[in-house]
């Protein structure tokens, strides 16, 4: 049973943050290009992603086209290189991180928190048209001579910068160390914004555990990127040095094609450190909002209170401070000093518990539920699905001499792709089911919907799930030709090409996806303020969608958490955050 | 109703692919069996768990699912099952890292009498070096390397003169000796990975790494690179033969050193 | 990456006492109604104390991966020009002013702010065209930037300060030019300006001491300890 403290409204508590009014936008340039407003921020910043993912889902067609018909497509280990490169960079920096903290963060934080906009309009319409500046130096790299570069998504040197990696001698490498710089300065920007009007933003009422898990999710991977993309900062400008001014902070001293370079005496492990500093916390940067998001779609749509609401901040949390002490699992056959083995193996599957719980209690929430099979809680499942798959190959990963065989090969691939590409993605899916609505005022169409659901479900499990056992047999990754392999059975090549069908029809169901997207904001069916009947603050504003500083003349006061429903007594099977019951409103 | 078939059909499916797919690991040929039995005791474990997991979903979308006049009951926290849960988690997480941490401490306990063989990888070929009759390597630097001095050692150090040098040919070894590999490269990263053997490793260049395995079974074996190196990463392979001792011995006799390689060089142009 | 590590786990451990502060151990479903007003900070040095964490953090990694360099193949401590401790003086001398306009600007002083401002501007000024100095002399005396590991690392990591105390600067001169009309805004901005000193201030001193190898002694010292 809920205890309603009956305090007397009489003395009102002043206002913890002054009400702001966010700037007005004076011309139409203003308005629509350089908007200050978080929403259409979010809408620019999902937007470029997405097309810039568009162009990584082409690239892993053509790339899976080669492993899976190697005699009827084949293009040169360049272009090969060039294409996992490029698509894993992408995908992970360039789509994840910028949909999931400048898309949803920018959208949801202040409508979640109470707040008009962003703390610091003008830096944050800044981190945008940084960000987008980065994406299309990006895009340039693909126009320079030598193409793009070709060294992995790790960049690793020395060979990221020699002749013997395509774009390691042109301009390819340059353009992307740079585009990378370009994103963590403009993301630092965002970051600060979020991280702040979390903070300071807040409405009366809304205390920190009063936040959705959604804000919980993206305000810990927002401080965590703040940590943790200086390391990529830091080894992407030294690693710039080494490349254009010929210093050897990661060169040793190396004879390339019988040629030695002037090079000497550097480290190329220091790269991997730092890299990883920044790659294993980005894993969570991903990851942490999706849990978020996701723990909001299934009490939403099973009409509960999320289960051990209290356990699933300090899980956030917790994984949130153990992920800057397991960067070195990345590195178990690097040559590192073998006893960091011991170490970063123990820290890294102790953060198996707190995942663990976050699982646990999502099914919890389930339990007893009221499951209205909605798209978003169809991905949401899905999510479940894939996350529990794909964080179990974790403790394969994890465990350093489980590591030793798989570590580079396809079960690798399998993994990631299984964790931090399929899971975060299907709640990216749940979550535009869910806060379309609210966006644009009109429901996705469901038949559309269904379809996408199911293609993307069953494919995406049947592309990762056996590719496992392909990297369990032994194939590498990042082989543009297996060739004639003799400890491998020939049937493999068979199940490559399987795999390569599934990845095209999930790629093209994606496309129907954004189809639905444009189509529904005309032809929609009319969504309401509330379609979800949910109880979280997005959804009590006046307008739908929200206009220019979301409320009206006064801000929302919270009353309660976010998850209110089917509680006992309530005359709905939900309260809304501002919702006093049962005590009277407050009066202004 | 759809979604309950479906997971439930995720995890048979799950299963039947791992029972009965071809693909699995190929049959080990060295000592480390135990990093094999590890990932066994991984598999059931975390399996057992998928399994769980997702069948106590479908259960729960069953049985909860939306029916008219269905309410849900609110419950908030349930601090024993909580805790519970996270023993239990611990205890299978830790089930898993005990034998990991055992097993990994004998991977990088590299046996007294272990054989040294030092592998020596290039842009994009293996070469492989040998101690002499002194039973050690020489000294190598970069620096010295050239076309009569393809890996680099030191014609001053006498330790040197009587390694021998298998350039880009296929590395041959004597079964149920234990040898530890030293690894170096001369330009970027490459990775010794030999499936069969189970273990890999980085080279580094400007740096010696090394690993340790006892072959167990006689025959060919193929060496991948496994860490991206270039344009040719996927045609970096070479060739283990592991013999009886006897056969070995007698391909050993057949290989140049360093001084008649040297001799050999000088001579010719 | 000790050093990294001896940034982030703080950092993390403050966030933690904070959070515990803020009640992350309540049970937020018994607790129905309006809370009491906890006073606020401005959204500005909120904003300003996450930024210098970020640099930092910035600058703990640069010094991880100078002292993760320090270890490997050969390394030799630089022979600094010895301008820099000139430019260090300025650099204090600038902090010191803005510290002077603060108070002044508390006050309700309306011009010992903008003096006080204008000669720590002119400090910092100097301690920049100083660095620039440092660096010519370095290079006539054969020091270039690809001569050895601790050149290199010197003139990227004086490089990357002198371009924060650029961005300093700027906001400086932007609290210079809104100053006097709202002493509130001015003390806010002096305020910012006066943390920003401080911070780059102990970044350049942390920096000097990697450059003269005092780091590389410490972490001897602790080595020792430890084994």
């Amino acid at each position: 049973m809920v205890e309603v403290t009956d305090r007397p409204d009489t003395q009102v508590p002043p206002a913890e943050v002054p009400d702001v009014h966010p700037p007005h936008a004076h011309s139409w340039l203003s308005r629509w290009v350089f908007s200050q407003d978080a929403k259409y921020i979010a809408i620019q910043y999902s937007g470029t992603a997405i097309a810039i993912g568009l162009v990584a889902l082409v690239l892993s067609w053509l790339m899976r086209l080669q492993l899976g018909f190697p005699d009827l497509v084949s293009f040169s280990p360049e272009a090969y290189y060039q294409f996992i490169t490029m698509h894993g960079m992408i995908m992970v920096v360039y789509l994840l991180t910028a949909i999931f903290l400048g898309g949803f963060g920018n959208y949801l934080i202040p409508l979640m928190v109470g707040a008009r906009d962003m703390v610091f309009p003008f830096v944050n319409m800044l981190s945008y048209w940084i960000y987008l500046l980065a994406v299309l130096v990006l895009v340039a790299s693909f126009f320079v001579p030598g193409g793009p570069t070709g060294a992995g998504w790790t960049l690793y040197p020395p060979q990221a910068i020699l002749s013997g990696t395509p774009g390691g001698r042109d301009a390819g490498i340059i353009l992307m160390l740079l585009s990378l710089i370009l994103f963590i300065i403009g993301f630092t920007m965002g970051g600060l914004n979020y991280a702040v009007t979390v903070l300071q933003g807040r409405t009366r009422g809304m205390t920190l555990m009063r936040m959705p898990l959604t804000i919980w999710g993206i305000f810990t991977a927002t401080v965590m990127a703040l940590l943790a993309f200086p390391a990529l900062f830091v080894a992407c400008v030294m690693l710039l040095f080494d490349r254009l001014l010929g210093t050897s902070f990661f060169m040793p001293t190396l004879v390339e094609m019988g040629q030695r370079l002037e090079y000497g005496g550097g480290s190329p492990i220091v790269f991997q450190h730092l890299f990883w500093f920044f790659g294993h916390p980005e894993v969570y940067i991903v990851a942490l909002p999706a849990f978020g998001i996701v723990s909001d779609l299934i009490s939403v749509h099973a009409r509960k209170n999320i289960f051990g609401y209290r356990m699933m901040v300090w899980a956030i949390i917790g994984i949130g401070a153990l992920s800057f002490v397991v960067w070195a699992h990345h590195m178990y056959v690097s040559g590192m000093h073998p006893y960091f083995g011991f170490f970063f193996a123990t820290t890294t599957l102790i953060i198996a518990v707190p995942t663990a719980i976050k699982v646990y209690n999502w099914i919890l929430t389930l339990w007893r539920g009221d499951i209205h099979l909605t798209l978003p809680m169809l991905f949401s499942i899905a999510f479940i699905v894939t996350f529990v798959n794909g964080g179990l190959t974790g403790l394969f990963l994890g465990n350093v001499v489980v590591d030793v065989p798989l570590s580079d090969t396809m079960f690798v691939v399998a993994h990631f792709h299984m964790v931090m590409g399929l899971a975060p993605l299907m709640v990216i899916f749940g979550a535009i089911y869910h806060w379309y609505p609210k966006i644009t005022g009109r429901m996705l169409n469901h038949r559309m919907g269904l379809i996408h659901f199911w293609v993307t479900f069953v494919g995406a499990y049947a592309i990762f799930f056996p590719m496992h056992y392909i990297g369990l047999a032994g194939v590498p990754r990042r082989y543009s030709e297996l060739g004639d392999t003799p400890y491998l059975t020939a049937s493999v090549a068979g199940l490559n090409a399987f795999i390569t069908i599934a990845a095209l029809v999930v790629g093209a169901v994606q496309i129907m996806f954004l189809f639905n997207l444009l189509w529904s904001a005309r032809h929609g069916q009319r969504a309401g303020g509330n379609p979800w009947r949910a109880a979280s603050l997005e959804w009590q504003t006046p307008d739908t969608p929200p206009r220019h500083g979301n409320w009206s003349d006064e801000l929302p006061v919270v009353y309660r958490w976010a998850y209110d429903y089917s509680v006992p007594g309530a005359p709905e099977d939900f309260i809304a955050q501002n919702d006093p019951w049962p005590a009277r409103p407050v009066q202004p | 109703m759809v979604v309950v078939v479906a997971l439930v059909s995720v995890v048979v499916g799950s299963v039947l692919f791992h029972l009965l797919s071809p693909w699995w690991w190929p049959p080990i040929a060295s000592n480390w069996g135990y990093i094999d039995a590890t990932l066994i005791i991984t598999f059931w474990i975390t399996g057992i768990v998928f399994a769980t997991v997702v069948l106590f979903m479908a259960y729960c979308v069953w049985r909860f699912r939306h029916r008219p006049g269905r309410t849900a009951e609110f419950d908030p926290e349930n601090r024993r099952l909580e805790t519970g849960l996270t023993v239990v988690t611990a205890l299978g997480v830790a089930a898993m890292l005990a034998p990991g941490l055992i097993v990994w401490k004998h991977f990088v306990t590299v046996p007294d009498d272990a054989a040294t063989v030092e592998v020596f990888a290039q842009q994009w070929s293996w070469s492989f070096r040998m101690p002499g009759a002194d039973g050690r390597l020489g000294t190598a630097d970069l620096r010295l390397l050239d076309s009569g001095n393809p890996l680099g050692l030191n014609p001053y150090d006498r330790f040197a003169q009587d390694d021998v040098i298998v350039e880009a040919a296929d590395l041959h070894l004597p079964v149920g000796r234990p040898v530890k590999m030293v690894l170096r490269s001369v330009d970027v990263l490459h990775d010794f990975y030999v499936p069969e053997f189970r273990a890999k490793m980085d080279l580094v260049p400007g740096m010696v790494t090394y690993f340790w395995f006892t072959p167990t079974r006689t025959g060919e074996f193929e060496i991948l690179c496994a860490e991206l190196c270039g344009i040719g990463h996927a045609v970096m392979r070479g060739y283990v033969q592991i013999q009886e001792e006897a056969d070995f011995q007698a391909w050993l006799q057949g290989q140049q050193t360093f001084a008649q390689l040297r001799e050999s060089s000088s001579a010719g142009p | 990456m000790s050093i990294v590590l001896a940034f982030v786990v703080p950092v993390i451990a403050v966030a933690f006492w904070w959070l515990i502060r803020q009640g992350v151990m309540s049970k937020p479903w018994l607790e129905t109604g309006l809370p009491e007003a906890v006073p606020v900070r401005s959204a500005e040095h909120v904003g300003l104390g996450i930024f210098l964490a970020v640099v930092g953090c910035l600058f703990a990694l640069f010094g991880s991966a100078f002292v993760m360099r320090m270890d490997v193949g050969t390394w030799s401590s630089l022979r600094l020009p010895p301008i820099v401790w000139a430019n260090t003086a300025q650099l204090v001398l600038a902090s010191l002013f803005l510290h002077l306009a603060f108070v002044s600007a508390k006050r309700g002083d309306r011009a010992g702010p903008r003096r006080d401002m204008t000669i720590a501007a002119l400090a910092t000024v100097g301690f920049l065209l100083g660095q620039l100095l440092a660096w010519r002399e370095l290079t006539m005396e054969g020091g270039g930037l690809t001569t050895s590991p601790a050149a290199s690392f010197f003139y990227l990591l004086s490089g990357l300060h002198a371009l924060h105390i650029l961005g300093g600067l700027a906001a400086l001169g932007l609290v210079m030019s809104r100053g006097g009309a709202d002493g509130g805004r001015l003390r806010l901005g002096i305020g910012l300006c006066v943390a920003y000193w401080d911070f780059l201030l102990v970044v350049w001193l942390g920096l000097l001491v990697l450059f003269l190898g005092w780091a590389n002694r410490f972490v001897e010292i602790c080595r020792g300890v430890l084994t």
